[in-house]
């Protein structure tokens, strides 16, 4: 078991290491490949309309003269110990986790980053329960009642789910719930928890439901297929035999078993969120990591994006960590081989 | 026993009618497909509620289950009458360590704490011949070795003591050596706690030293049924014939190879007319042809000896004397 989470823990450092290449060779490399010198790297740090002087002496000094290694070196320095960027027209300090400098707003990207998390957190986490709750629930119900007009109807809605994309259920709930009957809270706004929960769960609740709706309906799917699978079983024909009430044999003996993948899903799925919900948070106007990286996208910014980027990185390789040893948990034969 | 189908319905057991005492031992005998499982499964109220169709009675103590309240029927599972199947690592739950299985199969039925529950899963382990069972209680399956399995699963169905046991293959799925040693653990704890014991198998052999009765089934119908001692000394049915040939034997000398059964098992959707053997029955013609019209009626030929076959008994005797006697 030990050697089990040593294992997945030094896994999950070689991948954070694999990931940061890609993503600085995203950002550093493939723009050479594709023509790029350490000039056109360089405009965008000081403005089109700069001197050719002022763009090599900038290229000089952010060190894209340098080799490609040394370079990731010390951009990977950057996110542990911070870094300046001497750019010529003044020194910019980036204190760690120096996820990158936006010369564009002239700050560093990770206090913007702090600042917009709470909102992907509070959505992310808020959805992700509704969706478990929902989604496995209607899930086991289908199931169960395989066939049934509630079995076809809830398989009709999910179905609905999974094909309707966030800003069409997004726009049609808000129009519906917030403009029409006034029931929630329009888009754009966002209390934090820490300052007044009731006033949390109200910005957010829409958000939640319209995100959870989507993962709702692809979970109650999963689930519902592996309840079937699950309750034909051998050993859920002893636990009828051991006369055991059909609600245990269905909760302890079905859904425990059938929601062990679930819950690899679900990790995985949450870890996502974690980085940026885009097409929520842009259709609910909510200031997150994902509109943060478009916002980065159309203005060109790319330190944003790259630390919004990477940031989500961490987050999937984290809940991958979290899944490996929750399915340790969860099932023995992992625990104790 | 029937079951409605797309393609007609499935008569999976017909017409079948046997009684068992405590202590006793029934053996239950038939290929795949004749019925065996169905029959134990609707002894315990677990076939498929959806769809099958089951008439008849099934008197556990005088009480039938079959129309009583599936809640009346679930209190007796595991209490009254208890299963053990054929492959004992499906059929034990693969997140729950064993003693926990063992534990909630006693807590169902009886209302007493985790630990006494516990020390009797403990002692349970222990009778059916664990070792260590106060450590291994809390291993999980998959850390059992499969006679190992097996044992826990018989302590887990005799945890509550009942009245029936049914042990549905309870050797197919293992090694040769640990079959041996299982069927001897359950002839000792029926001895042990006095329970009735329905064996199911394919496999004459498993029933020759534990059966008082045995009943040969076909195509979902019994066929013969009659002590063990009279099944392997004086058989009747010319298809209990077949399985006793097709069974090796250690004792005789190996001077020819094993004789299987013609043919297959019948579709029981299109069950063959009249007796459901007769197309696979090497002495059909012998009695004019009255094998494929009429349904051989199911009677007690001598004491305690049931018989489906139209062979008249002159017949019987003159084949099991002269023909399959001295190749036995």
């Amino acid at each position: 078991m030990i050697t089990y989470i040593i294992r997945r823990l030094l896994a999950s450092i070689v991948l954070l290491f694999v990931v940061s290449v890609i993503t600085f060779s995203i950002f550093f490399v493939v723009p050479r490949i594709a023509g790029g010198t350490p000039e056109t790297l360089a405009t965008r740090y000081v403005g089109r309309a700069a001197t050719a002087g002022t763009v090599h002496l900038t290229a000089q000094k952010l060190g894209f003269y340098d080799p490609l290694t040394v370079q990731y070196a010390n951009w990977a320095k950057g996110i542990v110990v911070g870094s300046t960027y001497d750019y010529g027209a003044g020194i910019e300090k980036c204190p760690a986790p120096c996820l990158g400098y936006s010369f564009i707003t002239k700050q560093p990207v990770w206090p913007d980053l702090l600042d917009r998390a709470p909102v992907t957190f509070s959505l992310a986490i808020g959805a992700s329960i509704l969706w478990l709750v929902a989604g496995v629930s209607v899930g086991v119900l289908s199931a169960l009642r395989r066939g049934t007009i509630f079995d076809r109807a809830a398989m009709g809605v999910a179905l609905a789910g999974v094909s309707l994309p966030i800003f069409f259920t997004g726009l049609v709930s808000l129009a519906f719930f917030s403009y029409a009957l006034g029931w929630t809270a329009p888009g754009g706004q966002f209390v934090p928890f820490t300052e007044n929960p009731a006033q949390w769960a109200y910005s957010m609740i829409l958000p939640w439901i319209t995100l959870s709706f989507l993962f709702s309906a692809q979970y109650a799917r999963l689930t519902r297929a592996g309840m079937l699978e699950t309750m034909h079983e051998d050993y859920i024909r002893t636990a009828r035999a051991k006369g055991l009430r059909e609600r245990n044999v269905v909760i302890q003996h079905g859904l425990r078993a059938a929601l062990t993948p679930i819950l690899t899903i679900f990790g995985l799925d949450v870890g996502l969120l974690l980085g940026g919900a885009i097409l929520t948070e842009k259709t609910f106007s909510l200031n997150g990591l994902g509109k943060y990286a478009v916002d980065g996208i159309f203005t060109q910014d790319m330190p944003k994006i790259m630390g919004v980027t990477l940031l989500a990185a961490f987050f999937i390789v984290i809940a991958n960590l979290i899944v490996d040893l929750m399915y340790a948990v969860v099932d023995p034969r992992v625990r104790t081989q | 026993m029937h079951f409605p189908t797309d393609d007609g319905v499935v008569k999976s057991v017909d017409g079948l009618s046997f009684n068992l005492e405590r202590g006793e031992t029934l053996g239950i005998v038939g290929e795949s497909g004749s019925g065996k499982s169905v029959t134990s499964l609707s002894i315990m109220g677990l076939h498929e509620a959806g769809t099958a169709q089951i008439s008849g009675q099934v008197l556990l103590n005088g009480d039938n289950l079959i129309g009583a309240s599936p809640e009346h029927v679930r209190r007796l599972r595991g209490k009254e009458m208890a299963m053990i199947f054929q492959d004992p690592l499906s059929a034990m739950h693969p997140f729950y360590t064993v003693g926990h299985q063992i534990i909630e199969a006693y807590q169902v039925h009886n209302s007493v704490s985790k630990k006494v529950a516990r020390k009797h899963a403990i002692d349970m382990l222990d009778r059916v011949g664990i070792p260590q069972p106060s450590s291994r209680v809390d291993e999980y399956p998959h850390q059992f070795s499969g006679g190992m399995r097996q044992r826990a699963m018989i302590a887990m169905a005799l945890c509550c003591d009942p009245e029936l046991l049914i042990a549905d293959e309870p050797t197919t799925a293992l090694d040769v050596t640990v079959q041996a040693q299982i069927l001897d653990l359950i002839r000792d704890l029926q001895q042990e706690f006095n329970s009735a014991v329905i064996i199911i198998t394919h496999d004459l052999g498993v029933v020759a030293e534990l059966a008082d009765d045995i009943l040969v089934m076909y195509a979902g119908r019994a066929i013969e049924y009659a002590t063990a001692h009279e099944i392997f000394t004086a058989p009747q049915h010319p298809y209990t014939w077949g399985l006793l040939g097709s069974m090796p034997r250690l004792d005789r000398e190996r001077t020819e190879r094993l004789k299987p059964i013609q043919g297959t098992p019948p579709s029981l959707i299109n069950v063959p007319s009249g007796c459901p053997f007769h197309p696979r029955c090497t002495y059909a013609e012998l009695n004019g042809g009255a094998s494929e019209t009429d349904r051989p009626e199911f009677v007690e030929i001598s004491p305690r000896h049931f018989l489906a076959c139209h062979l008249l008994e002159q017949e019987r005797q003159r084949v099991w004397d002269n023909d399959i006697k001295p190749t036995l």
